[in-house]
């Protein structure tokens, strides 16, 4: 027999612990997905208890329904359509009274909801006695103590839950927030007026749409047009006018005289169901933050946290990576020699392999800086990091929030681009995420050192440093230019709740940090390890390629020629001879390479493309390894390597001396630097800008952006440069 | 008085939250509103935002938007 189902949803302020006992109710069989069409997460969980199977929904933190935000239309819109059998609204005991504006939001919706006074202990050290009788007698629900934390009351309010979901009980016409005469006497007028008007069905109960009309409700107003058939337009006429009264009445916005309002009506149940003993207490949270956010060490302290961070997640993050990579290499080697050479052992070894590899080796700098990140989220410091960040950050149109995920993207972009995950507002998210690119991350350091190196000798570090500079630069003057044109629009306010500070739990990190890591294998994986492929194949085909000399053929004739020589020479000769053949040979097999990544498909779009980038200083050989640095940024380098240098020797070195050698000058080193600083990221990170952002227009948008901005900058150190009279 | 002109360790009681739209809108609706006592728990380093006491719990409000809200009584 199958056991029933029902719904349940928990809503709650933001750090109310409504994630917390989301976790504790479905442990770790959840479900962590998008929201249809955003980016907002949507978590399921599911649990069997007491006979039922129960799919429990984590809503989006919120302090009000108000349709501002994408999180409040979301928890909105579910509880409204979606119509969950129990709405549970965590509540933060002590702090009641706004909690309580969510909660009364939640009770003029009309579905069945249950209390759970969440933190209970907490508010009883702050000598706050709450009388939970009457509070359920007072709004007519159902009140569960419970501490999240200790995982107590947990089982008692599923119980109640359930009890209320299977009660047949009508939702009582009383008990809800009371507006003052002239309001109340409105929402009944338009009630009326809504009841005798409609053709359609008003989808929602009678009262709340009265209410949400008179508040000037936009998604509201939608769904009478929709849904009202041809008296709509009646109905939000006379919405209108009633507002014109209130307006007039008021001298004020009705949806702010009725924030008022449910406030001085929560205010009532505070005087009777909270009393506040007046010991006084020591607030360990004020204390920690004399220290954490003083004028003083205050940042001192906060950049010795981000930089532990940053050393964790790319210093000790290297070590795993290490192994991955050498576990990859062992693999490929192990497969290299017992697989025939063929189409398919390449397309393993070199695209697959290869691909699967370069998803992987992410993976450990993921999840420590997503541990890092719920550590400091759990425990409350993210906030005082935003409110001691965010003067800086504002002068970029951006949140106190954004420089974690920007400095992060020194490291690497793609764990980095996922961090945007902090920020509450879409647009905040959206322009940090369009920026973090030009934060230079590590993997572009090698082609650095090697052209600066190269060209600039004992000012190579200057160069390099200017060229992560460039990048701060060119992202703040990005960052304002969008905010002034296609992400204008009010800054998300900072209206920020820096709660108490928590001792976190290990098993809520543990969750966050490896939810980020699934998301990556499962939703990114695919197209890295798909894009792995087909640069492979760029690279790999055509198969019958004609090179300008038989180079088997050379090899063997050289082969050959030692062979007479080395038979006739006496043992020391022999080895010399035997070392100058194997250069000799290792320079065929060179030239057959170059020649073969010449001729690839990728090789001839270089040459293709090569034009475009003659204006920049950068020659075709140039060209083909910045196009193979889609891949990854590190294979700029080893392209650079097998292109110019075509010596036995595939050090650092023989490159050097190859560039000098080549038509490269300083100055379109320089051009260079400039392009790989900016131009599209790798693919991985354009894997997670679409991920992220949640659509493909975002994606294009960010990478012609980056490119064409490479290539003025580009054009402009060249040009300028040859202007002026450097070459 | 303005909210943005309060020293640190002040207490005040809001008269009026000024401001428009959805920003004004959400000020009120964390708690923010005429008749409630706030308390400037401290400015931050760079002197902006501010962190507020109200309603007993910590918010941070820039210095712009302190400075649509009214308050009398400092004490």
């Amino acid at each position: 027999m199958h056991s029933k189902h029902l719904s349940i949803a928990l809503a709650g302020n933001p750090n109310s612990g409504k994630t917390t006992i989301f976790n504790n109710i479905t442990g770790t069989r959840q479900k962590v997905g998008n929201w249809p069409g955003v980016t907002v997460e949507k978590k399921e969980g599911y649990v069997s208890k007491f006979g039922y199977d129960l799919i429990i929904v984590d809503l989006p933190g919120t302090y009000s329904l108000t349709p501002f935000s994408l999180e409040e239309i979301i928890t909105r819109d579910y509880v409204l359509e979606e119509r969950p059998d129990v709405v549970i609204d965590i509540i933060d005991a002590s702090n009641l009274e706004r909690s309580l504006y969510l909660a009364t939001q939640l009770r003029e919706l009309d579905c069945k909801v249950l209390f759970a006074l969440n933190m209970a202990d907490v508010a009883q050290t702050r000598g706050m006695k709450i009388d939970d009788e009457m509070l359920s007698e007072l709004l007519n629900v159902p009140v569960v103590f419970t501490i999240g934390n200790k995982n107590e009351g947990i089982d008692t309010l599923l119980e109640k839950a359930i009890e209320l979901a299977e009660s047949s009980y009508e939702i009582p016409k009383t008990r809800k927030v009371k507006y003052s005469k002239d309001i109340e006497h409105s929402i009944s007028n338009l009630e009326r007026f809504l009841e005798n008007w409609t053709e359609g069905s008003i989808p929602y109960n009678i009262r709340w749409t009265a209410i949400k009309l008179l508040e000037d409700d936009k998604i509201v107003k939608e769904r009478i047009l929709q849904k009202a058939g041809k008296n709509s337009q009646d109905i939000l006429r006379e919405a209108q006018r009633h507002r014109d009264f209130l307006v007039d009445r008021f001298d004020d916005e009705p949806e702010i005289v009725m924030t008022d309002e449910r406030y001085g009506f929560i205010f009532g149940i505070i005087k009777e169901v909270l009393t506040t003993s007046t010991k006084q207490r020591v607030d360990i949270s004020r204390n920690i933050d004399l220290i954490l956010t003083n004028r003083f060490v205050g940042f001192p302290i906060f950049f010795l946290f981000i930089w532990a961070m940053f050393e964790l997640t790319f210093s000790l993050g290297a070590y795993p990576m290490e192994w991955i990579g050498g576990g990859v290499n062992l693999l490929s080697t192990f497969l290299d020699s017992v697989l025939p050479d063929n189409l398919f052992k390449d397309l393993l070894l070199n695209g697959i392999i290869t691909g699967v590899g370069s998803v992987i080796v992410f993976l450990p700098n993921i999840l420590i800086l997503f541990f890092c990140i719920a550590l400091f989220e759990d425990t409350g410091y993210m906030s005082r990091a935003a409110f001691l960040m965010d003067k800086i950050m504002h002068l970029i149109g951006l949140h106190g929030k954004s420089f974690i995920p920007m400095l992060m993207g020194f490291g690497c972009n793609v764990p980095a681009i996922m961090a945007t995950r902090t920020l509450e507002s879409e647009k905040d998210r959206t322009l940090t995420i369009l920026i973090t690119p030009f934060m230079s991350c590590s993997a572009k350091l090698p082609v650095y050192i090697i052209l600066a190196g190269t060209f600039f000798g004992a000012s190579a570090g200057t160069v390099i440093f200017s060229i992560y500079l460039a990048g701060i630069i060119l992202s703040i003057i990005t960052g304002r230019l969008f905010r002034s044109t296609i992400l204008r629009g009010a800054d998300a306010p900072f209206v920020m709740e820096l709660p108490p500070y928590r001792v976190p739990m290990i098993k809520s990190l543990l969750i966050h940090m490896w939810d980020r890591g699934k998301i990556f294998l499962k939703k990114m994986g695919g197209v890295i390890l798909a894009g792995c492929v087909i640069v492979w194949a760029l690279l790999a085909f055509p198969r019958n390629m004609q090179y300008s000399s038989d180079y088997a053929a050379e090899i063997d004739r050289v082969k050959a020629s030692y062979v007479a020589e080395m038979t006739t020479a006496n043992e020391p000769d022999k080895q010399l001879l035997e070392k100058r053949r194997d250069a000799a040979v290792a320079k065929l097999i060179r030239s057959k390479k170059a020649e073969k990544s010449e001729k690839s498909f990728m090789g001839r779009i270089g040459q293709v493309i090569a034009p475009l980038f003659e204006p920049l200083g950068i020659d075709w050989r140039g060209s083909v390894a910045l196009l193979t640095g889609f891949a990854a940024k590190e294979i700029v380098v080893s392209t650079m390597g097998i292109l110019y240098v075509a010596d036995e020797e595939e050090d650092s070195e023989a490159l050097k001396n190859a560039l000098l050698s080549s038509d490269m000058t300083p100055l379109s080193a320089l051009a260079m630097m400039a392009f790989v600083l900016l131009y599209l990221p790798c693919l991985a990170t354009v894997a997670a800008i679409r991920r992220e952002t949640g659509s493909f227009k975002w994606m294009f948008f960010s990478v012609v952006y980056s490119t064409l901005l490479a290539w003025v900058v580009a054009f402009c150190v060249y040009q300028g440069g040859r202007v002026i009279g450097f070459s | 008085m303005r909210l943005s002109e309060m020293k640190e360790n002040q207490t005040a009681r809001i008269v009026h939250v000024g401001g428009n739209g959805p920003l004004r809108r959400r000020i009120l609706e964390m708690g923010i509103l005429k008749g409630s006592d706030i308390y400037v728990e401290k400015y931050a380093p760079l002197k902006d935002p501010i962190e507020l006491i109200v309603k007993g719990y910590h918010v941070s409000l820039r210095v712009e938007e302190a400075a649509q809200i009214t308050v009398d009584n400092v004490k």
